[in-house]
């Protein structure tokens, strides 16, 4: 058993570095770079109501998403925007909903909190804390009826833990060995509250699995090929019918819980380690290390950094939808009458 | 035609719908064992266990994997073993299942139905396990809701609902269970939306749903004695609501009174008898008057429940008012 503070698997050292790395790279950066878009543009006014971003996360959408295939599900929370972009969603897409314009991924029905892109397999980003753990059970239900070996990875905050749908959730999933791996994003914060504050065991996912037969799971969250790994394996043995894990990823918030937190509550010493242990600069530094060359890392930054740009423009560019539109998609013929 | 009960006539739904579709799936409490009430015994012998999970007390672990099914490609019947059951998974009904379809643009589907026991029926369950939650429901868009009245509806609308693209929360009347009707054998499906106008009438038309159809006819037949004629309509649904076919029978009869076994302090009843006092103005000799249920919390002595539940008395002094 590993030490409680240490994760219990470092990352897979020295590969030789290939294109999966560049894309692991890659699909980090679009993620920042597209978090750090929506600030700017919720700052210039653009982006209507709450958004809840990733910034520091990356490392967890994006090293799952490697492990998974078609027919693969994920779900996950108000903070979901990586998490469909890692998938493969239309960031033009995502960000047009963002600013609540025709076109927008949910037609500008969803908005920040509500991102969801079932044509990649993410069904979803789901507001209220823990609610979408029981329907992962379903998704993974659903698949192990079907018998094609695919799996449903459900993200969720260490804030979700306390909530009774976690427990509901987890134990369902145990008991019916659903292929389903439940992957805690641990930030240490729920909103301004320390997690640890308010649990009385140390790592809120991991230390609760045994009371449902798991594995106690934790790995560095912020060490994008140890997730993969990590997610991998549990991703196997969901395949062959192994049935649930829980992973608890620890990782670290860049930013606020919300646009509109400064997120000053946070000690500044602890602020600036985590800075230093931010995924997207620590991987690259990773891939220098590997001797891929400065230079096409820089490509890569630079023709992430573009398409954001360009996506932006497209999207501001966009007309407001329809006001009519409103009143579609309630029901399945794509109306809203609930009388005659 | 076969003579059944209410809960045989809800297996027989559930078979008929499981035979014909093979991603129609049960889960709920007790499901497998045949369920409190009886409602699906022997279908996990037929249908196998993959088919018909038995879950733990866990209602939101139920409401929220039958949303995910759905979503997932299965088309789901969860059974919540009383409607009061509702309050603790609330978060799945009203906020998940009622708008993921909405909130995605129409990405997300979910054909599921989510069936339980509702009201009171006189069985003593007391104030937490017989309250008429219909009206919670109806408050939320998204979600379409069935009330069946007979036996007969009580397989064809369960049918019709697992067949509809749209959630679905189908709220069985514990009090008519028992209650036996003659069904249709074979495949029998009613659609939602359709009310059923039991008997004609012009004088005044009587609305109810689930059991206060019963308490309906039963006044119909007493006014009857005394000369009025009083239609009588089963809603059915909730959603959608057959507001035209009410609209129609008031242009006859120019009084309506409706009859709703939940509190009058809100309700499905004061929802229709709006509409009905907008669109139906001018042909109104009478203020359109509602028979409901005491804002009380469901007491459970016979004798209290009786003083609280709306009864054919009620229902007949309300006419009377009118004329």
């Amino acid at each position: 058993m590993a030490d409680d503070s240490s994760p219990d698997r470092a990352g897979t050292l020295s590969p030789p570095p290939d294109a999966a790395d560049l894309e692991l790279y890659r699909s980090m950066l679009l993620a920042r770079r597209m978090a750090e878009k929506t600030r700017q543009l919720w700052t210039d006014g653009g982006v209507h109501g709450p958004g809840h971003l990733s910034d520091g996360h990356e490392a967890i959408s994006v090293g799952v998403a490697a492990c998974l295939r078609e027919g693969d599900a994920t779900i996950g929370t108000y903070r979901g925007h990586a998490h469909a972009l890692a998938r493969g969603a239309d960031p033009e897409a995502v960000l047009r909903e963002l600013l609540g314009r025709e076109g927008g991924v949910c037609d500008a029905k969803g908005g920040s909190m509500h991102i969801t892109s079932v044509e990649h397999g993410y069904f979803g980003s789901y507001a209220i804390v823990g609610a979408h753990l029981p329907i992962a059970c379903g998704l993974a239900w659903a698949q192990r009826l079907k018998g094609e070996g695919n799996v449903t990875v459900c993200f969720f905050g260490d804030g979700a833990t306390n909530i009774g749908a976690f427990h509901e959730a987890v134990n369902l999933a145990a008991v019916w060995q659903l292929p389903l791996i439940f992957c805690c994003e641990n930030n240490l914060y729920m909103e301004y509250t320390p997690i640890t504050a308010v649990t009385p065991v140390r790592h809120p996912a991991a230390d609760r699995a045994s009371a449902y037969g798991l594995d106690r799971v934790v790995v560095d969250g912020n060490d994008v090929e140890a997730v993969r790994d990590v997610i991998a394996e549990r991703v196997q043995r969901a395949r062959k019918g192994d049935g649930p894990s829980i992973v608890e990823a620890m990782t670290y918030r860049l930013r606020g819980h919300s646009l509109a937190d400064p997120a000053a509550y946070r000690p500044e010493a602890e602020v600036q380690e985590w800075a230093r242990k931010e995924p997207v600069g620590r991987y690259r530094t990773v891939l220098s290390e590997r001797d891929v060359p400065a230079e096409e890392l820089d490509g890569v930054e630079r023709e992430v950094s573009e398409l954001v740009d360009e996506v932006a423009e497209r999207a501001l560019a966009a007309p407001s939808p329809q006001g009519e539109t409103a009143m579609t998609d309630v029901w399945a013929d794509g109306g809203s009458a609930w009388r005659s | 035609m076969a003579e059944l009960t209410g809960r045989d006539a809800i297996r027989a739904a559930l078979e008929q719908e499981m035979a014909r579709d093979e991603r129609v799936v049960l889960l709920g409490e007790d499901v497998a064992p045949g369920g409190v009430f009886k409602t699906t015994p022997g279908l996990v012998d037929r249908f196998g266990a993959e088919r018909v999970w038995d879950t733990p007390i866990s209602e939101q672990a139920i409401v929220g994997s039958a949303m995910g099914a759905a979503m997932g490609g299965l088309r789901p019947v969860a059974e919540i073993m009383f409607a009061d059951f509702y309050a603790t998974c609330w978060d799945l009904v009203a906020n998940e299942i009622a708008k993921t379809r909405y909130m995605t643009g129409g990405q997300v589907r979910l054909p599921l139905v989510v069936r339980g026991s509702n009201g009171g029926g006189g069985l003593g369950f007391g104030a937490q396990h017989s309250q008429s939650a219909e009206s919670w429901a109806m408050c939320v868009p998204g979600l379409k809701i069935a009330c069946p009245s007979t036996p007969s509806d009580f397989k064809g609308l369960l049918a019709g609902a697992i067949r509809e693209e749209d959630p679905v929360l189908v709220f069985e009347h514990k009090g008519l269970y028992g209650r036996t009707g003659e069904v249709p054998d074979g495949d029998h499906v009613v659609a939602l939306g359709e009310s059923h106008t039991l008997r004609e009438g012009s004088d005044v038309t009587l609305v109810g749903l689930a059991f206060t159809v019963g308490i309906c006819e039963a006044a119909a037949d007493q006014l009857a004695d005394e000369g009025i004629s009083a239609e009588v309509i089963d809603l059915r649904t909730l959603v959608p609501l057959d507001v035209a076919a009410v609209l129609r029978s008031v242009a006859t009869t120019n009084r309506l009174v409706i009859v709703e076994e939940g509190p009058g302090q809100l309700g499905w009843s004061a929802s229709l008898a709006a509409i009905v006092s907008d669109e139906g103005f001018d042909d109104l000799d009478a203020p359109v008057l509602r028979v409901c249920g005491a804002s009380v919390p469901l007491p459970a002595a016979g004798v209290l429940e009786e003083e609280v539940n709306p009864n054919a008395q009620r229902v007949i002094a309300a006419v009377r008012r009118m004329s």
